[in-house]
């Protein structure tokens, strides 16, 4: 009798292990894998924890409001870069085989880790998203199928920037003789957006000054005497991380105007602000996304998410920031891509090559970004074979010492300039990988 | 004739904002002969931990009082966690320990306070002067000049603690020799305790002028970069040193910058203060004030 119970007792056990695996099993197959190589500690985890913390929090959205997309719960791990290009290719390398399709999209948030993968992706079939960072000319997809460097390139951004300035002069036609320090990240980054501005100098007339300031930029003191013996009608400011806060407040003690100066988008947040105090006052910086809590898509993070207490912002006072937005501008083009392939290949989890079709097939128009609640939010977009880019647009907004607010509508980029520059780069990259460039007339 | 001036006395400014932090390598290096990796780590720590504390809205100078605090506690338990089994062991293994102490240090200050990029604001504006502006049309900058007298009086009380006091007496025999000054009854482990307590110290009020100036963040790290040219230049054992090495860094790469950079890109000032040490590191390879070291053979 003892020996029978033992056996029963072995045989559940058995069966309920079995049971759990397959269970398991089942729900994995009805899930859909995201890899995020975020960065949550070093010098950029300040950035990392906004946008990483935004992203997270709407793809937990899509789970708790809609029990994820058409039935497929999206799943997602952590693995930590430190914005270091090994590590990230490490992170790459350990999610790539993860859940029942592998790791379906790529978005390492670093340039350096774009760059170290951007071989890799095209290999192992695994589209690679780089929202307002990465290669530029990787916006020709007819060259670049797997890179997607959406809504807007450093390029585009440079252009808008000059019509930005052109607005605040009265007309593009007053930009004629004014000058316009560009004041740059000593690094492939910041020498981005020197080609493209030394062409609108030409273009409109004003004369370009390049200032390099040395990675990591907390001391800016020579280049802001330079640009007092200059006297700029403008500075552009293309900065990243303690470069920025150090850029407001010498400006500030060499008295130029922050009026007067203009932020790429990664050093217009309120991470670049707050540290420079009074000094970031009336200051104006470039954009993909807004910042601000009312807007119905936040708005139901913070009712289906956090009152659930589920939330991934240890600071829910950081639930709206610049960083945090731009993290939800990531869920929504993931899920908004997910949902397109699923269109066609069915509510089922994806392979990288499906989700790479439903990202190149990627329409968030004005109609969709409203049902999303996400109107004015961020703007809309449509990605083709040809155009991995899709909008080109940016919106600028000021500093006023709390918050920033509006200060533009959203800008077009002047794509009769950049895109023959794209194409122009990207086929000097093809011929030099031997590439033969995509015929999108005949991809479906 | 007047840029130049403004350019040199700007940079002279800048350079002893480096001392700040090259002050609290001294200090380490002169008690210990420890070179202390961490110690841009401490600046870091200790000026989030004052400004974690203030957040939650303590008083200025109590939060001083008790990020000073954690910063001898800091110094306490590396001494007893870190150093102490290492007592006798080569100087490279000393080092290699500093280095794992700076990640232990970063890790834990932005876990226990969170890695949010904070302002601080110290009552000081970083504006120029308005009557010497108007009179000379040169930029100087208020809190640039309030840094250099709280560089000035740290320096004073420090040479006064060295030269004044039994402690002091002890922590220079100590640094003369270890092996001595145990022999004679001085305590090694509450000597290097002290030490690295003055190093928080230094290390706190640098934290708080460098965060006042560029916000309290990760990149308080980078200062220490900024402190080893000085060194070298300054020599790793001497405190005046450690200030007259900071005013020719700042002021040469400054002018450097802005005359010579525009021949070869721009933003010299990150190598150009290297390059001038290791050029002063062939001709006085102890440093301007380096203690000369002169073997018996």
């Amino acid at each position: 009798m003892m020996k029978m119970s033992k056996t029963l007792t072995h045989t559940l056990i058995a069966a309920g292990l079995l049971g759990s695996v397959a269970a398991d099993a089942l729900a994995q197959a009805n899930e859909q894998f995201i890899g995020l190589p975020s960065y949550r500690v070093g010098a950029y985890a300040a950035g990392g924890s906004g946008i990483y913390g935004g992203w997270i929090d709407y793809m937990s959205l899509v789970n708790e409001r809609d029990g994820g997309i058409n039935g497929v719960k999206l799943t997602w791990e952590e693995c930590e870069t430190e914005y270091n290009n090994a590590r990230g290719v490490e992170c790459y390398e350990r999610m790539k085989k993860k859940g029942s399709t592998g790791n379906t999209v790529f978005q390492p948030l670093s340039t350096g880790i774009t760059y170290s993968v951007l071989d890799k992706v095209a290999a192992d079939k695994i589209p690679m998203v780089t929202i307002g960072y990465g290669r530029t000319d990787a916006a020709d997809g007819r060259v670049f199928p797997w890179v997607f460097p959406m809504i807007t390139t450093y390029w585009s951004q440079a252009t808008t920037m000059v019509k930005y300035i052109g607005s605040k002069e009265g007309g593009p036609d007053k930009l004629k003789g004014k000058k316009i320090a560009y004041l740059y990240h000593d690094s492939a980054f910041g020498k981005e957006g020197i080609a493209v501005l030394e062409k609108q100098a030409q273009k409109y007339g004003f004369t370009f000054v390049p200032l390099a300031v040395a990675h990591p930029g907390n001391e800016q003191q020579s280049q802001w005497l330079k640009i007092r013996q200059e006297k700029p009608d403008w500075v552009i400011l293309w900065g990243w991380g303690v470069m920025n806060p150090t850029a407001l407040k010498a400006a500030a003690k060499t008295g130029f105007p922050r009026e007067k100066m203009v932020g790429v988008w990664w050093s217009g947040a309120e991470e670049d602000t707050i540290p420079a105090g009074d000094a970031a006052k009336g200051y104006t910086a470039a954009g993909f996304n807004v910042a601000g809590q009312n807007f119905p898509v936040v708005k139901a993070i913070q009712d289906k998410v956090y009152k659930a207490n589920k939330g991934n912002m240890e600071d829910k006072s950081r639930v709206g920031s610049i960083y945090y937005n731009r993290g939800v501008v990531h869920g929504i083009i993931t899920v908004e891509a997910i949902r397109t392939a699923q269109a066609k290949f069915g509510k089922k989890p994806l392979s990288g090559e499906e989700m790479r079709w439903g990202l190149e097939h990627l329409n968030i128009d004005a109609k969709r970004l409203k049902e999303l609640g996400a109107e004015g939010f961020m703007p809309d977009m449509k990605i083709t074979c040809s155009d991995h880019e899709g909008s080109g647009k940016v919106k600028y907004q000021q500093w006023d010492g709390r918050q920033w607010k509006s200060a533009s509508d959203w800008i077009d980029a002047d794509s009769e300039m950049v895109r023959p520059m794209i194409e122009e780069s990207a086929a000097k990259y093809a011929k030099e990988k031997n590439i033969t460039p995509r015929d999108c007339s005949k991809e479906g | 004739m007047q840029f130049f001036l403004e350019v040199l006395i700007g940079g002279l400014l800048s350079g002893v904002m480096y001392s700040f932090v090259a002050l609290g390598f001294v200090l380490i290096y002169k008690a210990s002969g420890v070179f202390n990796f961490a110690q841009g780590a401490m600046v870091f720590a200790a000026a989030l931990t004052f400004v974690g504390i203030l957040e939650h809205g303590v008083p200025f100078w109590l939060a001083f009082v008790l990020a000073f605090g954690v910063m001898v506690l800091l110094g306490a338990l590396t001494e007893r966690i870190v150093l102490r089994p290492l007592v006798n062991q080569p100087p490279i293994t000393l080092f290699m320990a500093t280095i794992g102490l700076t990640y232990v240090i970063e890790g834990l200050a932005q876990g226990v306070w969170g890695a949010s990029v904070r302002g601080l604001e110290l009552g000081i504006q970083d504006e120029p002067i308005e009557w010497l502006m108007d009179a000379a049309n040169i930029g100087v900058s208020k809190f640039d000049l309030f840094g250099s007298g709280v560089a000035a009086l740290l320096v004073a009380l420090l040479a006064l603690f060295f030269q004044h006091t039994r402690i002091g007496r002890a922590l220079r025999a100590v640094a003369d020799d270890h092996q001595a000054a145990l022999s004679i009854g001085i305590p090694l482990q509450n000597i290097w305790r002290i030490v690295w307590a003055v190093a928080g110290f230094v290390a706190l009020v640098a934290g708080l002028i460098w965060g006042a100036r560029n916000g309290v963040s990760f990149s308080l790290t980078f200062t220490a970069l900024k402190a080893l040219p000085v060194l070298i230049l300054g020599g790793f054992t001497s405190i005046p040193g450690a200030i007259v090495g900071g005013l020719i860094i700042g002021s040469t790469e400054k002018l450097a910058e802005v005359y010579l950079g525009e021949y070869v890109g721009g933003g010299i000032d990150s190598w150009f203060p290297y390059v001038m040490a290791l050029a002063f590191l062939l001709i006085r390879p102890e440093g301007l004030f380096g203690e000369k070291h002169i073997d018996r053979v």
